[in-house]
């Protein structure tokens, strides 16, 4: 019963998790990663059950934007933090209503 | 044998990435993250994606949680900052995690996939061999494209990184 599909189904949740409960700016981008992660091996999975290794190859793309986002984040989260000093997000609240 | 492997890397992975969440300090985050990714290289060494394996240790473990570990040792982030937890927030987050978890599983209760064998598997499947000339075939297009990508996150970094624009 417990197989792939339920443990990357897990592993997405738990990021999600993370994503919303946690505060903290470098825990979000973790969880985000994380996420990707847990898609990365569902590709895989399915690539290995069709034997087909084109799957294997949109790893490496979804592999490339979390490189390049992962980049822009933590150059953003430098920037925030020369800003306010922190990077709790409850304290970026100048766009909220 | 390889079940029993399966279970274990799973409980692994498991343990890990909610130490990932449930941690206060960033740093044993990172630290758990690094076994979360080893342990789901593990997975992918199970589903005989070598090379995949290989790639996944070296661009995560190795280049992407050596940039988070430089960001929180450079602004001395170890202590916890998270001062007021907000109790009903953190509750509703957990809800609603439990509610996306109980919709996925299901929707994929009644998803019958097939079973996976080695055997049916070709020689090189997952070699780097096959892999590149998939790559450099089908999808060479968006292969090239993504070096733009790069470039653009590359520049977007380092603009961003700057101290003053203003003054240059």
């Amino acid at each position: 019963m417990f197989n792939y599909l339920f443990l990357c189904t897990l592993l997405f949740v738990i990021g999600a998790l993370g994503m919303m409960a946690r505060r903290n700016l470098l825990v979000m981008f973790m969880s985000i990663e994380l996420m990707l992660n847990a898609v990365n091996l569902l590709l895989v999975y399915f690539s290995s059950i069709h034997g087909d290794a084109q799957g294997q190859v949109f790893v490496f793309f979804v592999m490339a934007v979390a490189a390049a986002e992962i980049t822009i984040g933590l150059a953003i989260l430098v920037m925030i933090y020369r800003n306010i000093k922190s990077i709790g997000i409850e304290q970026l609240k100048n766009l909220k209503w | 044998m390889d079940n029993i492997l399966f279970y274990i890397l799973s409980g692994i992975s498991i343990g890990s990435a909610l130490l990932v969440v449930l941690s206060k300090n960033p740093i044993y985050s990172v630290l758990s993250l690094i076994i979360t990714f080893a342990s789901i290289s593990g997975h992918l060494l199970l589903l005989s994606a070598e090379f995949l394996a290989i790639v996944n240790l070296i661009v995560y473990a190795g280049a992407i949680m050596v940039l988070f570990l430089f960001v929180i040792m450079m602004l001395n982030l170890n202590e916890t900052t998270e001062k007021n937890s907000n109790l009903i927030s953190k509750l509703a987050a957990t809800g609603a995690a439990g509610l996306l978890l109980i919709s996925l599983v299901y929707i994929f209760k009644s998803y019958q996939v097939g079973q996976f064998s080695t055997q049916q598997l070709t020689e090189d499947f997952g070699s780097a061999h096959q892999l590149g000339k998939i790559l450099f075939n089908e999808f060479l297009l968006p292969f090239e494209i993504s070096s733009v990508l790069f470039l653009s996150a590359m520049i977007g970094a380092v603009m961003l990184g700057k101290k003053d624009l203003k003054q240059h």
